[in-house]
């Protein structure tokens, strides 16, 4: 999967600008950057939600307009952070959602098997008769990334999953997004604004300033201080902790 | 307000007292329904919902100023055959199909709008269906039932539309910001049907359309409202369509599915539903708002679901209504939107206060969310 000169304009003014990146199989991918800088477009480009004013994103060597939406959504899952909270769905009835795109409102003995599977991986089975507008944040995310695994596609967009929840929940789900990429073998592309965990959790981290690629590397040689300076424009310190650059900023 | 019953023909003091003994019958089948709504997760909420309705039904059937009994009816009384053939099916099957299909419109609507207080009456649906009919009597005087109810439907579709284009271009979506526009809409389209109506004086012919009433319902003059049960079956096969598109368009998008096209084919099943019931009975408020949302307090939001407790549940409101209506001051009879007014208003504030305690917190967490994205 790459992106070739990809740009997104809104309202006379150019969001992303002509961007070029390839995504890394099997590996951890996070997008970093500034308010602004353009890097939820970008995620929302590459995952179809949005339409690109020019370029392309290439999916397994067709453009990804072209795919017919069901079978991309066996392929490659987005999760955002618009959804409906309020709607009173058991997390049972939400995962199964994740099944849709396979086989509509009739799920098969081996979906249901894959549901299962979805709820205990991500350890929800003993609330999975709950409301999920009764649950907590931290709870309702793990049913939310419990549905994009029984969809079951190699690719998983996760746009700023760490949103709203609070330091044990969010690396409680940092150490899910780990386990997805190392256990089942998927391709993980997160929006982050917390650098650390994008530094002690991806493999490759691509940052973004004024809607164009600043850095785009392994966390080593992006996590440097001079490199996070010119990105955010504050002061930083790099500190290694169990081999990872973990940054300081004041 | 007082409509005379097309059966009053004869009228003694004996049916006084059979209605009477009708409303103890019926508040003793209603009490244990309200107990029996705590048992959500299995099907004996929808197993006594429709016993309820069947009993309600035949209650309904002999209810009536002609006295109609069971066992004449099987001895093969020719009068009473004729009776319970031109007219008391006819508004039973009326009631059900309003019933059902009010509530089920409600459902789709609050659902595809992802706001638990849009339906047919807050939509602008209601008031855009009885604009379509006083054009097909403006442009077509001799239009027949069938062409008033296309005017209906293609004005109710077009209404709907326009209301939730407004709505999704609107910047801030509170809870009550939304249904408020559609009152407003709704209002606007009503007073243009007013102004039409008195310029071209049909003031007369247009009320009945505004105010709900089975009394006029007679064999040959209602069918049109069948066709509630192929729009409910539809709608119970794109139940989980409608679902997603509930969560949200990144949500449809992500499993594959084309958010404009769900949302506005939902919203034209819920359409056209309104319009077979407008143009056969008039306007009937507050069904489609208050059933699906009592419904779901119990039994959440997945349509495959509630759909069949809410259709049911919505049949027993608009029963009861009737029996209401039809006994209180019989052997005349109240138009049965003066009671499904009174009535649905009365939970509707119940509705709110509890939706505004336990929807707010949700609400503020998403606008959180909203900020810092």
């Amino acid at each position: 999967m790459f992106a070739k000169n990809l740009t997104k304009i809104y309202y006379g003014k150019t969001v992303v600008d002509s961007v070029n990146f390839e995504i890394p199989k099997g590996k951890v991918l996070s997008l970093i950057g500034p308010n602004g800088a353009g890097k939820s477009t970008v995620m929302g480009m590459i995952s179809r939600l949005v339409a690109s004013d020019a370029g392309l994103v290439d999916f397994e060597g067709t453009a990804i307009h072209k795919w017919k939406s069901r079978d991309l959504s066996k392929r490659l899952a987005i999760l955002t952070q618009t959804n409906n909270i309020q709607m009173k769905l058991t997390v049972r009835e939400l995962v199964s959602f994740g099944r849709f795109p396979y086989s509509g409102s009739h799920l098969t003995a081996k979906d249901i098997e894959i549901i299962d599977q979805a709820i205990g991986y991500m350890e929800l089975t003993q609330m999975q008769e709950q409301f999920i507008d009764e649950l907590s944040g931290g709870q309702r995310q793990r049913a939310y990334i419990a549905m994009v695994i029984a969809q079951d596609t190699e690719y998983v967009l996760l746009d700023e999953p760490t949103n709203n929840l609070d330091i044990y929940h969010a690396t409680n789900m940092m150490k899910t997004v780990r386990r997805m990429c190392d256990e089942l073998g998927k391709t993980i592309i997160l929006v982050l604004h917390e650098i650390n965990y994008a530094a002690f959790y991806s493999d490759y981290i691509c940052a973004f300033v004024g809607g164009r690629i600043a850095k785009f590397g392994t966390v080593k040689e992006v996590m440097t201080k001079e490199n996070l300076s010119e990105i955010y424009g504050v002061n930083f310190e790099i500190q290694e902790v169990e081999g990872k650059p973990l940054s300081i900023y004041y | 307000m007082i409509c005379k019953n097309l059966e009053m023909t004869a009228m003694t003091i004996e049916e006084r007292s059979i209605a009477n003994v009708g409303t103890f019958f019926m508040i003793y089948l209603i009490s244990p329904w309200g107990r029996l709504l705590d048992l959500s997760k299995n099907y004996s909420s929808t197993i006594v919902l429709l016993i309820s309705a069947i009993a309600l039904s035949v209650l309904s059937i002999f209810i009536g100023v002609i006295n109609l009994t069971p066992a004449d009816l099987l001895a093969g009384n020719f009068d009473q055959m004729e009776i319970l053939v031109i007219s008391r099916l006819p508004r039973l099957l009326a009631i059900l199909c309003t019933g059902i299909g009010m509530s089920v419109a409600g459902l789709i609507m609050q659902q595809l709008c992802m706001n638990k207080f849009v339906s047919p009456t807050t939509g602008a649906t209601i008031s855009s269906a009885q604009f379509g009919i006083l054009l097909a009597l403006l442009f077509m005087p001799s239009s027949t039932i069938w062409s008033r109810a296309i005017f209906a439907a293609i004005c109710a579709i077009l209404g709907t539309w326009i209301f939730v284009w407004f709505v999704q271009r609107i910047q801030f979506k509170d809870v009550i910001m939304v249904p408020l526009v559609g009152i407003m809409f709704g209002n606007v389209i009503g007073g243009v049907s007013g102004y039409l109506a008195y310029q071209y004086e049909m003031t007369q012919a247009v009320s009945s359309w505004l105010v709900g009433s089975f009394s006029t319902i007679l064999q040959g003059r209602y069918e049109f409202v069948y066709l509630v049960v192929p729009l409910v079956i539809i709608a119970f096969i794109f139940a989980n369509h409608f679902n997603i598109v509930g969560m949200g368009k990144d949500f449809s998008q992500n499993l594959g599915i084309n958010y404009n096209f769900v949302l506005f084919m939902g919203l034209s099943i819920a359409a056209m539903i309104t319009a077979s019931v407008v143009v056969v009975v008039g306007s009937i408020s507050y069904i489609g708002l208050i059933v699906p949302n009592i419904v779901a307090m119990f039994k959440g939001d997945k349509i495959r679901g509630t759909l069949a407790d809410t259709a049911l549940s919505g049949a027993l409101f608009v029963l009861t209504c009737d029996l209401i209506a039809r006994v209180v001051i019989a052997p005349y009879e109240l138009p049965i939107e003066l009671i499904v007014g009174i009535l649905g208003s009365l939970i509707f504030v119940a509705i709110l206060a509890y939706r505004l305690n336990h929807g707010r917190k949700a609400i503020g967490r998403r606008s959180a969310e909203g900020i810092v994205q």
